[in-house]
């Protein structure tokens, strides 16, 4: 079993080196079979990739505890969801995991384009397939998921594993992980493409065309993997956030703010044929971002709670991003002539105006949080201090940076291409721009002094209005010349540009999630140890301990304490809430289950702190979190969104481009 | 050419006003990683910075008085005393003979004011609590091997 995954492995790497060596000989030398030879070599690594990865899936799931990684990462006791789980759940299976999603999308990708862009695919596949090798490496020689537990060349195995780490084991948790390398993985394929067109020096636009699909449903995955992790954080972590710009946490927005970035500025290619070279760079950079995040995850280099793993794998990662970084900055600059803008900015108040502003400002907060990120390490090597910066520090910066952002969001999809009239800016934000000042005067009115928290509920509003003005309108003029309703009126204008309305769908769950994110100005929290019939208050909240318990799980994976928590207000009882915290056994670790009474005005928040020294009184934290469901419910808008966009559009959108240039042609005109 | 002087106005103010909050920011929040050792031959400058203080929990030193927690952080036999009395809850991992970093300054009286911590548990598979290698302790004092 071992050994056939091990062989598995290694013969995958061996294929791996001899595709992208088949694609490029076969594409210099003009040997047609060679190039075949080396796309057909594609599937046998998915196979032998399926093969390596099922055998260490079947070990997990069976408990071969011979294996040091299922050892380390499976106990008997978890059940069969977390077992499976576990594949990603250390570093070796994870990196595992992430070459066997890499060998899915490069076969999918070579399958799909058998017929098409003959010219262009033996660099796209020579592109996957170098990146495959490069995690065979890690896999074969590095981090093998196949070592065995060995005393004196004899194997052996432990009765039990340690289990995998108990903060993991909670559903979201187990499809956070596999969303996230989805979305880290997917982008080598716009990466690919984009080099492919590079180095084939193709003028046009033909990988934005190809990719574009590629990069939302790799972009949607990220957007799902973020907001799973966020969500994890809030209901697992028992500190009450849901954001603490931990380094992985970072790690995880950098390539979704940047690969943003790269959806919107697409639209300016695909439109205006501008942004040529920064569009290039913008893929680039979001795909070295996603090694860049898989090796921050998995190196621990800088300090993070989540720094599971910590290991020598360091230097492959830091050379293969120099390598990589080095060959298509080398690339870009060389055929720069083939990245001429075809048209100029004309006017600070235009559509390609604000592209140009949200690009900048994505770019810039991307920066942002990089520069913190790597923070210790870069003072590290400067001036010999590691000095880290903290949550402070990102809050200070980003707010002002979302905020801006969020304005732009409003703004900028009603600007007109070229240059927008003063007449159209008054029409489009007259309205809008008045119920956002009253809705913050009102606010201040109210008694909120919080400075941000008007500025953001004013653009929330503002922008919330601006969208939906932008439906209504669409659909009233259908509802006008049909006899349609509005309801359907607005299904049909929705259906005829999906990539527009969906775009706006996306920006209306930002603005939702935005909301959930000014809660955070109004937080309020209380600890107090209690002991049964013990009360304490927070917030508007009467809380009283009506017992206190202790027991074991069913299948002996954890022991429990919990208290039984009666919740009211002014004197009205609201039910209860059964904070817990758990002790898991193999691993020795607690972890907490909190009592939650999630509602869109507020949730009221439980954690079970531990036990005092006397171990009489349970600790209890207790906070209210205004809006907090609503960034979640943003977050199913505009993943809602972001399925709306990749329907087809009912209507062929023609562009109206001044210059078409060669091969684009029939592209433009009839993909949308 | 007034058009592009605009954008170029707009792109400065943008980003001049990122790189003004970073550097602000940073020079308020910036927090230095010392190990026990390092703290103590620091004089003065100690007590003035934001430090974050890496070590293992000392077996049975943990005291918890209402909101007040107390420990000992140990590493490579130099010890501080701590003191956390931060209203997030101390992390699940938290205990005897865990890897802790704790956050926040020192005080005037030798005992470290911690206002936030963290902590990584030993498995069970690695050396027992207490008996750590010196080089295997905290993560963060080892960092530069690795790249």
């Amino acid at each position: 079993m071992e050994n056939l995954g091990s062989l598995a492995t290694l013969l995958a790497f061996c294929v791996a080196l001899y595709a992208t060596f088949a694609c490029v000989v076969g594409r210099l030398k003009k040997k047609p079979f060679l190039v075949v030879s080396g796309e057909r070599a594609v599937y046998s690594v998915w196979v032998l990739m399926t093969l390596a990865s099922g055998i260490l899936v079947y070990a997990l799931v069976t408990g071969d505890f011979r294996f040091a990684y299922v050892a380390e990462h499976s106990n008997k006791a978890m059940p069969m969801l977390y077992k499976f789980a576990a594949w990603w759940g250390g570093q070796e299976g994870s990196l595992l995991f992430w070459s066997w999603l890499l060998s899915n999308y490069a076969a999918v990708v070579v399958f799909t384009n058998r017929r098409r862009h003959r010219d262009m695919m033996p660099w796209v596949v020579a592109v996957l397939t170098t990146i495959q090798t490069f995690f065979l490496v890690l896999n074969n020689f590095i981090a093998s998921p196949f070592q065995m537990l060995a005393t004196d060349k004899l194997i052996v195995a432990v009765p039990d594993g340690n289990g995998l780490s108990p903060l993991l084991q909670y559903p979201a948790m187990a499809i956070h992980p596999p969303m996230l390398y989805l979305g880290y993985v997917g982008f080598a394929v716009p990466f690919a493409f984009a080099m492919g067109s590079l180095i084939t020096r193709q003028p046009g636009d033909n990988w934005i065309f190809t990719t574009r699909r590629w990069t939302l449903v790799t972009w949607l995955f990220q957007s799902t993997g973020v907001m799973l992790g966020a969500a994890w954080a809030y209901h697992v972590l028992g500190w009450g956030g849901y954001w603490g710009w931990d380094p992985v946490e970072n790690a995880s927005l950098l390539p979704w703010l940047s690969g943003t970035a790269f959806l919107h500025s697409v639209m300016m290619q695909e439109k205006k044929g501008m942004m040529k070279v920064w569009n290039m760079v913008l893929v680039s950079t979001t795909f070295f971002l996603c090694i860049l995040g898989t090796f921050l995850t998995r190196s621990g280099v800088v300090q993070s709670v989540h720094a599971f793993a910590r290991s020598s794998i360091g230097k492959y990662f830091v050379s293969f991003l120099a390598l990589g970084i080095a060959a298509t900055i080398y690339i870009i600059l060389d055929r720069l002539d083939y990245l001429k803008s075809e048209a100029q900015l004309e006017s600070v108040i235009s559509r390609e105006s604000s592209f140009l502003f949200n690009n900048l400002i994505l770019l810039a907060s991307c920066f942002a949080v990089l520069w913190g990120t790597l923070f210790p390490v870069i003072s590290e090597a400067v001036s010999g201090d590691k000095i880290s910066l903290d949550a402070d520090w990102y809050n200070r910066l980003m707010v002002p940076i979302g905020l801006f952002l969020l304005l732009l969001t409003g703004v900028g999809p009603l600007f007109a291409w070229r240059r927008t009239s003063v007449e159209s800016l008054r029409r489009n934000f007259q309205w809008p721009g008045i119920a956002a000042l009253v809705l913050a005067i009102a606010l201040f009115a109210a008694g909120i002094r919080n400075f941000y928290a008007l500025i953001s509920f004013g653009f929330c509003l503002f922008v919330a209005l601006t969208v939906m003005m932008e439906f209504y309108k669409g659909a009233r003029a259908i509802a006008a010349k049909s006899t349609q309703n509005l309801l359907a009126a607005t299904i049909e204008l929705t259906h005829r540009n999906t990539r527009r309305y969906g775009g706006y769908l996306v920006h209306m769950g930002i603005v939702l999630m935005f909301v959930g994110f000014t809660g955070h100005a109004f937080n309020q929290s209380s600890v107090k140890e209690l002991n049964v019939g013990d009360t304490m208050q927070v917030g508007v909240y009467h809380l009283k301990m009506l017992d206190l318990k202790q027991g074991e799980s069913d299948d002996n994976n954890y022991s429990w304490h919990r208290a039984y928590m009666q919740v009211s207000k002014n004197g009205e009882v609201l039910g209860s809430l059964e904070p817990e915290k758990r002790f898991y056994k193999a691993s020795r670790q607690g972890t907490s289950e909190v009592g939650l009474r999630q509602r869109p005005n507020e949730d009221l928040y439980l954690n079970f702190g531990g036990m005092s020294d006397d171990n009489q009184r349970a600790v209890i934290q207790a906070y209210v979190f205004p809006l907090v469901s609503w960034i979640w419910i943003g977050g199913l808008v505009l993943i809602g969104g972001t399925f709306v966009c990749l329907i087809p559009s009912k209507k062929k959108m023609e562009y109206a481009r001044t210059q078409v240039v060669g091969i684009t042609k029939t592209h433009a005109t009839v993909k949308n | 050419m007034k058009k592009y002087a605009k954008f170029a106005a707009l792109i400065t103010i943008i980003v001049g006003t990122v790189v003004w909050l970073a550097f602000a920011g940073a020079s308020e929040t910036k927090t230095y990683y010392k190990t026990i050792s390092e703290v103590g031959k620091m004089g003065n400058d100690a007590y003035s910075q934001h430090l974050r203080v890496g070590g293992d929990v000392e077996a049975g030193s943990i005291k918890r008085v209402g909101n007040r927690t107390q420990f000992v952080l140990i590493q490579d036999k130099e010890r501080m005393n701590v003191v956390y009395t931060g209203t997030e809850p101390l992390p699940d991992t938290f205990k005897d003979g865990a890897q802790a970093l704790a956050d926040g300054k020192l005080d005037r009286d030798g005992v470290f004011r911690a206002a936030r911590i963290q902590a990584k548990c030993a498995s069970k598979y690695e050396a027992k609590p207490g008996s750590l290698a010196p080089g295997a302790a905290p993560n963060i004092n080892n960092g530069k091997g690795t790249i």
